[in-house]
């Protein structure tokens, strides 16, 4: 497991925007992180009135297995507490690259960028 | 005659290339006339001799070093782009590489006849291991010639892949939101990813919804191809577009039953025109007649 750099944030941060959450994620995402992300959304889902969770990915480079799951697993948990996930802004190459490696996160929805994703929650909220 | 035998073959090509170097103009003066020569430096002689002259100092350099049978040898590479020009020219001018391989040898006769006069008597062992040697050496320069034209060639053949594969994938904006690729001829990897980059690229450029992939050009589907085809719509999917894909044929359709393969996750229209009215409506865009139309009609 890769661990923190010093002077590295050790959280992601996550804001509400009304009844959605959006995370944006920033370059490499080391796997200590990737759970505190898992586990910080999951509390504000369950104790705040969330319909929606959007999780912008245009600033990441490499999507590996690991964070794969943890974006899979992001999502049926939120599903679980009735708030729907919707991941944004995959750039072509981490796509490409997902599906060469089998990866094609089949129960996630996803969407152009941010602007969309909150377009397509909007939508199905109504 | 005192040299011994080993003396003689030893000093064989010192004395090929001092020959060489004495007769270059006399030689060269033969070989402008050669149909080698002659088809590449169709407007100046003296050109088609200086040319000659840079190619039998080559060959002098390469006798000196002794390595005769090298096509490595240092002394050609002075010359090889100058072979290879001459090479390209015929090959261009649609002369088989044998026709060239065959005039590179008429080079060897005129040489080789300048050589037996420098000798008093023609048929002595040194004379006979000289003559020997330029025609060694000529041999080589014939590998050369040939090695250089079959260069130039397998650089066309691997420019006119590329444009291939440029021209092979265009990606169309149908409608606003909505982006096709027609894909025309056998999908190989190499192209399967072409087009999953390009479409990436206009899915972005664009900020299209849907994407149509139309095979109504793909002669086969086999196994292989109808995984570079999930590959992309899964690709397309992960950037939040969603994948159509249309045009096939009803033998293309049954290929694949037989085959056993899933497109079952993969949305499929018939023809490009239902996959766009699929596209359309899902946007909520409706088309009717007009009725300035309807009296067309």
């Amino acid at each position: 497991m890769n661990q923190p750099l010093p002077g590295q944030p050790s959280q992601v941060p996550v804001l509400a925007l009304g009844d959605v959450l959006l995370v944006s994620l920033q370059g490499e995402l080391h796997d200590g992180m990737a759970e505190q992300l898992q586990h910080d959304i999951t509390h504000r889902v369950s104790t705040s009135r969330v319909t929606g969770v959007v999780i912008d990915i245009s600033g990441v480079d490499v999507v590996d297995s690991f964070l794969g799951r943890v974006l899979a697993e992001i999502a049926s948990t939120a599903r679980l507490l009735a708030a729907r996930t919707v991941l944004a802004g995959m750039r072509p190459a981490v796509a490409i690259t997902l599906v060469e490696l089998g990866l094609a996160l089949p129960g996630l929805v996803t969407a152009l960028d941010v602007d969309r994703a909150m377009e397509l929650l909007s939508q199905r909220g109504s | 005659m005192t040299v011994s035998e080993q003396d003689a073959a030893e000093s064989a090509p010192r004395v090929v290339s001092s020959f060489l170097e004495q007769r270059k103009e006399q030689i060269a003066q033969r070989w402008a006339d050669a149909p080698l020569f002659r088809s590449v430096f169709t407007v100046s002689r003296d050109e088609a001799v200086e040319a000659c002259k840079a190619v039998v100092e080559a060959l002098s350099e390469v006798a000196v070093t002794g390595r005769l049978e090298d096509i490595a040898a240092p002394g050609f590479g002075t010359v090889r782009d100058q072979l290879g020009r001459m090479a390209a020219t015929r090959a261009r001018s649609g002369s088989a590489p044998a026709q060239i391989a065959a005039e590179v040898a008429g080079l060897r006769a005129p040489a080789v006849d300048l050589l037996r006069e420098e000798f008093a008597d023609p048929t002595a062992p040194q004379a006979q291991e000289c003559v020997l040697t330029l025609t060694l050496l000529l041999g080589t320069l014939r590998l050369v010639v040939m090695e250089t034209a079959l260069d130039a060639n397998t650089e066309l053949i691997e420019r006119q892949r590329q444009q291939l594969l440029e021209v092979a994938t265009p990606v169309i904006e149908l409608w606003e939101g909505t982006v096709a690729v027609p894909l025309i001829g056998t999908l190989d990897s190499a192209r399967s990813q072409i087009v999953m980059e390009s479409l990436l690229e206009a899915i972005v450029d664009q900020r299209a919804r849907y994407a149509i992939l139309d095979i109504t050009g793909v002669p086969t589907v086999d196994s292989l191809v109808a995984q570079h085809l999930m590959k992309t719509v899964a690709a397309a999917r992960l950037m939040g577009a969603e994948c159509i894909v249309s045009g096939i044929r009803p033998a293309i359709a049954q290929t694949i039953v037989q085959l056993g393969i899933d497109l079952g996750s993969v949305l499929t229209r018939a023809s490009l025109a239902d996959a766009l009215a699929y596209a359309l409506g899902k946007q909520g865009i409706e088309m009717s007649r007009s009725d300035a139309g309807a009296s067309a009609r």
